[in-house]
C-alpha cells in the first residue's frame, strides 16, 4: 500500500523525522518497500482561471486565452491543448517558472502572439502520465495560489508492504493506529457525522447468500451533481496512494477506502431496478464489468443483482452498465461485509485482482460499515451536493465474524519467546492495540477489537507482544538440545562421494531445470512424462524423465560460446511417471572436446569411449567392490549400438554409459563425439565396509603371454576364463597390449596379458605355475580358439 | 731435499690444472698412492743416515698434506663446477604450466549448500530430503495454509492436472518427517523449489534450505541467537543484522532477518516459531514442544557471499562462469 506522509501525519503525528517514522513501520511489520518524493520539484506554478478563449488568427491548433492568476492583470497565454474552456481553473506556469525538462520558463511569441506564460497538463508538472489535456480543476481552488501549497508537494510517498494477516493495515486509520501504538501517543480519525436525511427514496436489500455476505448497507443520494471536478486535495491523495482520479463519486468511495478501510461502490441509481439482492449466480450468468470485460459467471459467485440481473460482482468489481457516470444524477452507496473466504476464492477463480477484492480477502472490519457509508454520504454532499436518504441495512448478525475470548496463561510468554515480559507492558499493550483486556490468577483474557482478523489463539498474543516489545530487543541465546547420534544418508553420502571424484576428474557441475521441452524429453527417453498444467513457456513444461537432456543442453549452449572441452555433470531427481509417480536420485555427466586442456608439449587428441570409461570405472570402483560390478553392451536407442555399455550391480541395472547415438548428434546438430554416462544413486550406494584381505609373505611369480584370438572377442571373457582356470593363485592379470596389424592375420587381434601368480601359505614352485599356465592356455584355446602368438 | 719441493710443486701445478675429478684421481694416485711419487720417497727414507731421516721424513710428510689439500681443495672447486653444470643443464621455465589438467568445480549453489549444511551439521542437524512433486497437503494444507487462504496467491504454484504441484517451499519436507517420526528434531532440508515466475530477480526454480528444531525448551531467543551466528559465520564477518515482524502460515512469532548490505538493508532469511496447528498437523504436541524453523534461498546468499548480480547465471552454467568457483 502507498500513501502520503502528511496524510497519516494528519492522524498520527509523532516527533519523529520520516527515517525513523519507516524504522517504525517496518519494525512493526509493515515492511517499508519504498520512499519517494510525492511531487517533483517545480516553483512558479498557480492556479489559474481562464477567462476568455479566442482562436489564434495564425495557428488553427492553438487558441488565445486570457487567464486569471491573482495578478492585478490577466495574462495572455497561447495554449495549444483541446480541452481549454472558458472559466476553466486549471494550473499557469508563469514566465520564470521551473517544472520538470524547464529551467526557467521564458515568454515566447507563437505566430506573433506572445504567451506569458504556460497552461499546463499533469503530466508536464510530473504528477500523472496524463497528457490528454490541461488539468481540469475544480472550481473551488483558489486562484492565485501555488500549486506546492494547494497540493501540498512538499510531502513523501510511502510504500509499504503488508502482509496477509494485516489487513486491518491497509488503511491510513489502519496504520496511524500502529504508529500510535508505537510511539504510544493518541491517533485521530476524522468525526463522522451521522447525516441529515433529506430525501425518501430508498431501496430495499435482500440478503440471499448470508454466509459469503452477512451485511449490506445501501443508501439512495438523490440529486448529485457529479460533474464537478475533485478536488486537489481529494485527487492528490488518491494519486499519492496509486489511485488515478476518476470521477468525483468514484473519488470519494475510493478515499474513504483509503481513509478507512472500507472498500465501497457507488451505482447509478437511475439504472437499477427494483430491490437489490445480494446472491449467489447461476452458472451461465453473464456481466459486463467496469473494465468493459465481459464475463461468464460460474456458479457460486457472489453478486449484487436487482431485477433485471447481476450488477457488479460483490468486493471484487462494479458492472461497466450500472457505474456512476458524469452525467448520474441520483447513486446509490453500497457499503458491505463480505466474506474473506468468499471473495479470496472467487477473485483468483477470474483472474481479478482489485483494491477492493484485496482487501475484503484480508478481512474488513465488520463494524466499519455504517461509518463508511456517513463519511461518503458526508463528502458526496459537501463536494457535489444532494440529499440523503435513509441507510437501508440487511444484516444477518449470526453470520458476523467475532473475535471471542482468548487467554493468555503467563508461563507461556517465557516458553516461546524465552523471556519474561512485565505483566503492565503486557497489560498496556493489550490496551493500547485496543484489546479488551483483564488480568486474574497469572493469565489475560482478552478479546481482540473487530478489525482484527488475526487474534485467535494464545500464540498470537504472544506474537503481538513481540512485536510491541521489539523482536531486536529480545536477547540471543543458544537452543539445547539432548544429543543424539544418526544413522548418515546414504544416499546424501553418496552423491558426495561421486561429485568429489568427478570434480577431481574435472567434470564441472552444472544445475539445469527439472523441467524441460518435451521434445528433448522424447528423444533421449522413455515416455511416462508428466506435463505441467502451467508452465512458464512450452519449453519448460515437461518434467525430466533423465538427466541427459539438460546436459545436452548445457553443452550445446556452451559449444555456442567458443568452449572446446566440455566436461559437466549433474545430480538431481528425474521423475518417472510409469503406474505410481517416480521421484528418484540420478546422476549423469558428458564429456566432449579433447582429452587434455591445451598441453605445451604433449598431442592433443580426442576423448572417446575409454576415456570416459575410466571415469566411470574411478567413481564405481569407490563405492562398489569391482568384483561386484558387470558391464554388458548396451542396447538403448540413445547409445551408439557399437560403444554403449549397461552396468550391473548384483545383477540390477544402474545405469548405461557410452557415445551418443550418432543420429541423435544429427537431430540436436552436435558434434559427434559426445560420450555420456547416467546412473541412479539409490542402485549404487557406497558400500561401507572394505573387507581386508591379507598380503602374502610370499614371492610372486609373472608370466607374459601373447595370444592371437578372434577381433570381436571381448576381453572381459578372455579375463574371465583365464581368472576361473587360474584360480585363486592367479592374484593378478592384466592387459597390457592390444596388438592388430602387420603380422596378424585378418580378423585376430593380439592381446598381451600379464599374470601374477602367488600363494598365501608357501613360495610357488615354477612347475605349478606351468602346470596352470597350461590350464589357463588350453581354456582359452577351447573357449575361443586362442592360439599363443609365435 | 730439493727433490721433495720439486715433486710438491709439480703435483701442485698438475692439480690445479686438472679438468676434471678422474683426472684428479690419476694425479692423486700418481703422487700420493701407495706406487706414488711421494710415497716412494718416504720410502726410501731409510736409504739415508738417520740423523737426517726425521727432518727428511717431516720435509715429505709436509709435502704429502699439501699436495692433499690442494687436491681436496681442487676436488672442492670441480665438485662445484660439476653440480653448476648439471643445475645449468636442468635449467627450465618454471613459469612453464604444469602437465595435465586441473580439478574442476562444483556449482556455487552447491559449494553455497555445502556450507549451510555443513555449519548446520556442526550443531547436530541432520539433513533430509523430500520429494519436489508434492501434493497440496504437505505443501498447503499441513502448514496451515488452507485453500482460499491469500499466502498462496504468493506463492505462484506450478499445478499437474491431477492437482499435484511442485513444491513451493522446502518446509513440505518438515511435515514428511515429523509424520514419519517422534520429537525432537533437529534437521534441515535443501533442495530445489519452484515458482511460476520468471523475470529479471525470478528464476522458476531454485533453493532453498529448510531448518527446524521441535524440542522441550526452544524459544524464539534460541531461533535469534542460532542464525545471529549462522549469518556471521557463513559470511565470514560481523554483521547488523536485524529481526522484523513478518507473517508465514506456518510460524507464529514470524520473522524475516535483514543484514546491512552496503546500500541498505537486505532481506536474507525467514522464520518463526512453529504454529501450534502445524505441530498438531504432525501429532506433536504443542503444549509439550515447541519449534524453531527458518528458511533461506540459497542462491540470494550464494549471489551476497559470491557477488554474482544476476540470478539467471546460476542456471546458464556457462562453463566461463562455472570454472569461477572451486
Amino acid at each position: 500500500m502507498k500513501f502520503s506522509e502528511k496524510w497519516l501525519r494528519e492522524f498520527v503525528n509523532p516527533d519523529v523525522d520520516t527515517e525513523t517514522l519507516m524504522h517504525q513501520l517496518t519494525m512493526a511489520g509493515l515492511e517499508v518497500d519504498g520512499i519517494e518524493s510525492a511531487c517533483p520539484d517545480f516553483d512558479g506554478l498557480v492556479i489559474a482561471e481562464v477567462k476568455t478563449v479566442s482562436k489564434h488568427p495564425g495557428a488553427d491548433k492553438l487558441q488565445i486565452c486570457e487567464v486569471d492568476c491573482g495578478d492585478k492583470d490577466l495574462l495572455t497565454i497561447v495554449c495549444g491543448a483541446a480541452n481549454v474552456r472558458q472559466g476553466m481553473r486549471t494550473v499557469l506556469a508563469k514566465v520564470g517558472a521551473s517544472l520538470p525538462g524547464v529551467d526557467e520558463l521564458k515568454a515566447v511569441s507563437l505566430k506573433g502572439v506572445t504567451s506569458s506564460g504556460m497552461l499546463c497538463s499533469a503530466k508536464e508538472i510530473g504528477l500523472t502520465d496524463d497528457h490528454d489535456g490541461i488539468m481540469d480543476l475544480s472550481a473551488n481552488e483558489t486562484i492565485g495560489m501555488h500549486l506546492s501549497q494547494a497540493i501540498e508537494s512538499n510531502d513523501n510517498i510511502i510504500e509499504i508492504s503488508l502482509t496477509p494477516n494485516r489487513g486491518d493495515c491497509l488503511s491510513i486509520t489502519g496504520v496511524a493506529r500502529e504508529v500510535a501504538v508505537f510511539n504510544q501517543i493518541d491517533f485521530s480519525v476524522p468525526e463522522v457525522q451521522i447525516n441529515d436525511i433529506n430525501a425518501s427514496t430508498s431501496r430495499s436489500v435482500k440478503l440471499s447468500a448470508v454466509k459469503a455476505c452477512p451485511k449490506y448497507l445501501g443508501r439512495v443520494i438523490e440529486n448529485v451533481d457529479t460533474a464537478v471536478k475533485s478536488p486537489l486535495w481529494l485527487s492528490e491523495k488518491l494519486r499519492r496512494s496509486g489511485i488515478r482520479s476518476i470521477n468525483i463519486v468514484v473519488d470519494i468511495t475510493n478515499f474513504v477506502m483509503l481513509e478507512c478501510g472500507q472498500p465501497m461502490h457507488a451505482f447509478d441509481n437511475d439504472v437499477l431496478q427494483g430491490e437489490i439482492e445480494v446472491r449467489l449466480s447461476k452458472s451461465g450468468e453473464k456481466i459486463k464489468l467496469l473494465d468493459e470485460s465481459e464475463i461468464e459467471l460460474k456458479s457460486d459467485t457472489l453478486l449484487i443483482t436487482d431485477e433485471s440481473g447481476p450488477l457488479a460482482m460483490a468486493g471484487v468489481m462494479g458492472g461497466f452498465e450500472s457505474a456512476v457516470t458524469t452525467s448520474s444524477q441520483n447513486i446509490f452507496v453500497e457499503s458491505a461485509f463480505f466474506n474473506p473466504k468468499h471473495i479470496s476464492g472467487e477473485a483468483r477463480q477470474y483472474g481479478l485482482h482489485t483494491d477492493s477484492s484485496h482487501r475484503f480477502e484480508r478481512g474488513v472490519d465488520p463494524e466499519l460499515q455504517s461509518k463508511a457509508i456517513e463519511r461518503a454520504t458526508e463528502l458526496v454532499i459537501e463536494l457535489c451536493g444532494g440529499q440523503a436518504g435513509p441507510v437501508v441495512e440487511a444484516l444477518s448478525d449470526d453470520e458476523l465474524p467475532k473475535n471471542t475470548e482468548v487467554i493468555l496463561r503467563k508461563s507461556q510468554i517465557k516458553r516461546i519467546l524465552g523471556i519474561e515480559l512485565d505483566d503492565q507492558f503486557v497489560t498496556d499493550t493489550f490496551t493500547n492495540l485496543e484489546m479488551q483486556c483483564k488480568y486474574l490468577n497469572n493469565q489475560w483474557s482478552t478479546v481482540a477489537p473487530s478489525h482484527r482478523f488475526d487474534i485467535n489463539i494464545e500464540v498470537d498474543l504472544i506474537e503481538e507482544l513481540a512485536r510491541i516489545y521489539s523482536y531486536d530487543a529480545i536477547p540471543v541465546s543458544a537452543p539445547s538440545s539432548k544429543l543424539k547420534m544418526r544413522v548418515p544418508n546414504k544416499s546424501y553420502e553418496t552423491i558426495k562421494r561421486i561429485r568429489e571424484v568427478l570434480v577431481n576428474r574435472e567434470y564441472h557441475e552444472v544445475i539445469t531445470y527439472s523441467f524441460i521441452a518435451p521434445k528433448l524429453n522424447n528423444l533421449l527417453s522413455h515416455k511416462n512424462n508428466l506435463l505441467l498444467s502451467n508452465p512458464i513457456a512450452p519449453e519448460l513444461s515437461e518434467m525430466r524423465t533423465s538427466l541427459l537432456p539438460g546436459l545436452l543442453s548445457t553443452l550445446e549452449y556452451n559449444i555456442k560460446r567458443q568452449q572446446e572441452r566440455i566436461r559437466i555433470f549433474e545430480t538431481g531427481l528425474v521423475f518417472n511417471n510409469k503406474e505410481d509417480l517416480k521421484q528418484e536420485s540420478y546422476i549423469a555427466g558428458l564429456i566432449n572436446g579433447n582429452i587434455d586442456d591445451k598441453q605445451w608439449d604433449k598431442e592433443n587428441i580426442s576423448c572417446d569411449f575409454y576415456d570416459l570409461k575410466c571415469d566411470i570405472e574411478s567413481f564405481l570402483y569407490s563405492l562398489i567392490d569391482a568384483r561386484e560390478i558387470e558391464m554388458k553392451p548396451n542396447t538403448s536407442n540413445i547409445l551408439h549400438p557399437g560403444q554403449a555399455v549397461d552396468v550391473y550391480v548384483k545383477g540390477i541395472n544402474v545405469g548405461c554409459f557410452g557415445q551418443l547415438h550418432p543420429k541423435i548428434c544429427a537431430d540436436l546438430d552436435l558434434p559427434d563425439n559426445v560420450y555420456l554416462f547416467e546412473f541412479s544413486i539409490k542402485n549404487i550406494l557406497k558400500q561401507e565396509k572394505t573387507r581386508y584381505k591379507p598380503i602374502s609373505k610370499y614371492p610372486s611369480i609373472k608370466r607374459d603371454i601373447s595370444i592371437v584370438i578372434d577381433e570381436k572377442t571381448l576381453l572381459g571373457d578372455v579375463l574371465k576364463c583365464a581368472q576361473n582356470d587360474g584360480s585363486e593363485l592367479l592374484t593378478n592379470l592384466e592387459l597390457f597390449d592390444v596388438y592388430q596389424a602387420e603380422g596378424i592375420e585378418k580378423g585376430k587381434k593380439s592381446l598381451a596379458l600379464g599374470l601374477t601368480f602367488q600363494a598365501t601359505s608357501s613360495t610357488l614352485k615354477d612347475e605349478e605355475v606351468e602346470a596352470i599356465m597350461d590350464k589357463v592356455l588350453d581354456g582359452l584355446n577351447n573357449n575361443f580358439g586362442a592360439k599363443l602368438r609365435e | 731435499m730439493n727433490n721433495t719441493e720439486k715433486l710438491k710443486a709439480q703435483a701442485i701445478s698438475e692439480i690445479d690444472s686438472a679438468s676434471d675429478l678422474s683426472q684428479l684421481d690419476l694425479i692423486r694416485v700418481d703422487y700420493l698412492g701407495k706406487k706414488g711419487q711421494l710415497t716412494q720417497q718416504l720410502k726410501q727414507l731409510g736409504k739415508l743416515p738417520s740423523e737426517e731421516r726425521p727432518q727428511a721424513g717431516q720435509i715429505i710428510n709436509v709435502a704429502k698434506v699439501a699436495v692433499q689439500s690442494a687436491i681436496d681443495a681442487r676436488k672442492a672447486v670441480l665438485e662445484d663446477e660439476r653440480l653448476k653444470d648439471i643445475i645449468d643443464k636442468g635449467r627450465l621455465d618454471v613459469s612453464l604450466p604444469g602437465r595435465g589438467n586441473h580439478r574442476a568445480g562444483l556449482h556455487p549453489i552447491t559449494l553455497t549448500l555445502q556450507r549451510i549444511e555443513s555449519l548446520f551439521q556442526k550443531i547436530g542437524f541432520d539433513v533430509v530430503e523430500g520429494p519436489e512433486v508434492e501434493d497440496d497437503y504437505h505443501n498447503f494444507e499441513a502448514l496451515n495454509i488452507p485453500e482460499h487462504h491469500p499466502a498462496r496467491a504468493m506463492h505462484d504454484t506450478f499445478y499437474f492436472p491431477d492437482g499435484r504441484l511442485l513444491r513451493t517451499h522446502t518446509s513440505s519436507v518438515q511435515i514428511r518427517i515429523m509424520q514419519n517420526d517422534e520429537p525432537p528434531f533437529r534437521f534441515i532440508a535443501p533442495g530445489r523449489v519452484y515458482r511460476c515466475d520468471s523475470d529479471m530477480t525470478h528464476t522458476p526454480m531454485f533453493h532453498q534450505v529448510e531448518g527446524l528444531i521441535v524440542d522441550e525448551t526452544v524459544t524464539f531467543a534460541d531461533l535469534k541467537g542460532m542464525l545471529v551466528d549462522f549469518l556471521e559465520i557463513f559470511f565470514e564477518k560481523e554483521l547488523q543484522i536485524r529481526f522484523r515482524p513478518s507473517y508465514f502460515p506456518f510460524t507464529e512469532p514470524s520473522a524475516e532477518v535483514d543484514i546491512m548490505g552496503e546500500r541498505g538493508w537486505l532481506e536474507v532469511l525467514g522464520c518463526g516459531m512453529v504454529h501450534p496447528n502445524v505441530l498438531k498437523n504432525v501429532g506433536v504436541d504443542p503444549e509439550k514442544y515447541t519449534g524453531l524453523a527458518f528458511g533461506m534461498g540459497v542462491e540470494r546468499l550464494a549471489m551476497l557471499y559470491y557477488g554474482v548480480d544476476d540470478l539467471r547465471m546460476f542456471f546458464d552454467n556457462d562453463l566461463r562462469f562455472l570454472k569461477q568457483f572451486h
